[in-house]
């Protein structure tokens, strides 16, 4: 554990900005630590990873750690982050969005990030509830589970955010939970390592506003129901359907490769700016809007 | 007129003229969502920049457009989004973002009647105050508004200038007149027009604050991905970007970004005057309407009024000067707008009861005739 904090100390801004925000036994100090290990493991310079939030507990996340970040409006994280990436495509982008604002307010954003397949990396802080604001139902609280606005259980079904992804088109999807740290820190790393859109959903425990009107009496209870709730994706396969009611598969769920955006955006430059013909064409078509094709910085044109 | 110089014109159109002037000036990031009457400069931008090595992507929604504007804009590039009333309307969220986090970046609004889907898509002048105000909490603009085909081109590069300058938001304020009438112009040569960039901070400094206070106004900004690391948020922050409640430094925050605009307002005024000098009766009009009101100063000079036209071509901020000094030699002041009277509120706080200021608006999607103005001024000053 000593490790675990010592190689996350590096990474963490050494002015005033600590303790953090969350309350204490809130499972987000887990996903930050696990994302500071898979990025040191990655072994990028610290000037060139970027760390993009949104709105909420969550949202807080980018102040304490020492890359560059950005700490946007509610549920627009992946929006910033693509215009980020594409200006720095070398840089390694991470956005940490919580479920309300990943799946709710930013649900269009989420899907079409998932659709677009720009190398970048979401980590998805699911604790089922807006906490921030008090503990409001959100789009991953189940049926029949409370909220401050759900005071006689949530009416409205959920989201499975890992599902969505998947059906989003998302091309590496993980899930987990802030129990299992250690397997966290892994996951994130093998999605940091995808090039592509990956995301990493984290079930997490908001005790104070989820548990407190759900009936787990302490962070640990939440932590115990992770454990006992979850099974790996190898075991689940071999699982009838009824043994899975009411539990999340952990592990990867999908990975597989797909022209990534940037790269397939770059190879077309390529092709534009190398072959006579093609620039000769081009030539053509901007001379009818601009006599001065080089003052379109189209030097090769 | 030499062959030359007839080989340098081309016929363009205003979308086309900005989106060319927009590349003139750098921008090498566009991000929008398509929608009529501005998505010819999306177009052109996706045939351009591919090839330029910028970058072009159409996002899902205006909201997310304004985003990855602001993502490109702090990680180095010029960065600018087009787009129309409805849009400009999902677009108010970020663009207050990028005020407060003082984020340079272009907003093309290429107006269309409103509220809401309103009459697509004819033109109108109905964002003025939107501009200003339309997104929530104190903050400040640079709107610029074109009349001519030309100044589709002049006036794009000056508010991508500007934003760099001043680490704020503009806006390009068309009309769908202006963005769909074809001219033939002759494009400055380039070279022969001002393109500002952004103050960026020395090379190894102990610490970078990207909001410290400086004698200019405008702090350097670095960029992501560069020597700096730094927080951006959209809370009202301190001068190193993290989020403060300090009294002092919530005040000095939403002051700094207001004054570095509107203490400039003088400066960042631009007029194009047309027999002003001996006038009495003043028109006061800026995009599409102030070339109709040019036909009706000649219109009225034939009648024997003495008529002229103060075209406006910076909108905010918006500076009184210029009124002050002619409001003792007018008997009157008409503003036509394609709107019920909205500029028209500035031009009385600067005339300031010295002279009648009079709305004319015309809001059925069509824009003025020329006779509309002219006789609207003659029953008035024969009154």
């Amino acid at each position: 554990m000593s490790r675990a904090i010592e190689e996350a100390r590096g990474y963490l801004r050494p002015s005033k900005k600590l303790p953090t925000v969350w309350c204490a036994g809130c499972g987000l100090g887990i996903i930050m630590s696990a994302m500071i290990r898979a990025i040191a493991r990655l072994g990028v310079a610290k000037n060139d990873v970027a760390v993009v939030s949104g709105i909420g507990c969550t949202g807080r996340l980018p102040t304490y750690v020492d890359f560059n970040t950005l700490h946007t409006t509610h549920g627009r994280a992946l929006a910033f982050a693509t215009g980020l990436k594409l200006a720095r495509p070398g840089m390694t982008v991470l956005t940490a969005m919580g479920d309300g604002d990943a799946l709710a307010i930013g649900g269009n954003h989420f899907i079409h990030s998932c659709r677009r397949n720009i190398d970048m990396t979401a980590i998805v802080a699911n604790n089922a509830i807006y906490g921030m604001t008090g503990g409001q139902y959100s789009p991953t609280t189940p049926h029949g589970k409370r909220g401050t606005t759900a005071p006689y259980g949530n009416v409205e079904h959920a989201f499975d955010c890992a599902a969505l992804a998947v059906g989003a088109g998302a091309t590496f999807v993980a899930r987990t939970s802030v129990y299992h740290a250690r397997e966290l820190e892994k996951l994130i790393e093998r999605a940091l390592r995808h090039k592509g859109f990956s995301v990493v959903e984290v079930v997490a425990n908001c005790f104070t506003s989820y548990g407190r009107m759900n009936e787990y009496a302490s962070p640990v209870d939440m932590l115990r129901w992770m454990k006992e709730s979850s099974v790996s994706v190898k075991a689940a396969e071999k699982l009838p359907p009824e043994k899975l009611e009411g539990k999340f598969t952990r592990g990867v769920i999908v990975e597989r490769e797909l022209p990534e955006f940037i790269q397939v955006y770059d190879d077309l430059h390529e092709e534009l700016t190398s072959s006579p013909a093609a620039i000769e064409r081009v030539r053509k078509i901007i001379e009818t809007y601009d006599r001065s094709a080089d003052r379109l910085k189209m030097k090769h044109v | 007129m030499a062959e030359t110089k007839r080989r340098d014109r081309v016929v363009l159109q205003g979308n086309e003229a900005c989106a060319i002037g927009a590349l003139a000036a750098g921008v090498d990031f566009f991000a929008g969502y398509p929608i009529t009457p501005s998505s010819e400069i999306a177009e052109l931008m996706s045939l351009c920049q591919p090839l330029a090595g910028g970058r072009f992507i159409q996002m899902e929604d205006e909201i997310a457009s304004m985003a990855a504007v602001i993502g490109a804009s702090l990680a180095g590039s010029r960065a600018m989004t087009a787009t129309s009333g409805p849009g400009f309307s999902l677009m108010q969220e970020n663009l207050g973002f990028a005020a407060i986090a003082e984020v340079p970046c272009l907003i093309v609004n290429v107006q269309r009647a409103g509220p809401s889907t309103g009459l697509p898509t004819q033109p109108a002048q109905m964002d003025v105050q939107q501009t200003r105000w339309g997104t929530h909490g104190d903050h400040s603009i640079i709107a610029l508004a074109p009349s001519t085909v030309l100044e589709c081109f002049t006036l794009t590069v000056e508010c991508v200038s500007l934003a760099e300058e001043y680490r704020t938001p503009t806006v390009l304020l068309m009309d769908e007149i202006v963005g769909h009438m074809r001219e033939s112009v002759a494009l400055p040569a380039p070279g022969s027009y001002r393109v500002a960039s952004r103050p960026t901070p020395e090379s190894g400094l102990p610490g970078y604050c990207p909001y410290a206070e400086c004698e200019s106004g405008v702090s350097p900004l670095a960029a992501y991905g560069g020597e700096y690391r730094f927080h951006v948020t959209g809370l009202t922050h301190d001068r190193h970007g993290f989020p403060t409640m300090v009294d002092e430094e919530v005040d000095r925050k939403i002051r700094w970004i207001v004054g570095k605009i509107e203490d400039r307002a003088d400066e960042l005024a631009s007029y194009e005057e047309f027999m002003v000098d001996d006038c009495d009766a003043l028109l006061f009009a800026y995009g599409s309407t102030a070339r109709v009101a040019k036909s009706s100063v000649r219109a009225l000079r034939d009648e024997g009024v003495r008529a002229g036209l103060l075209r406006a071509r910076t909108i905010w901020p918006f500076s009184r000067t210029r009124l002050q000094e002619l409001a003792p030699q007018v008997r009157l002041v008409v503003v036509p707008e394609m709107n019920l009277g909205q500029l028209v509120l500035e031009v009385e706080r600067a005339v300031c009861g010295r002279a009648p200021v009079l709305p004319l608006g015309r809001v059925d999607g069509h824009l003025f005739e020329p006779e509309e103005i002219s006789e609207f001024v003659l029953k008035e000053v024969r009154r």
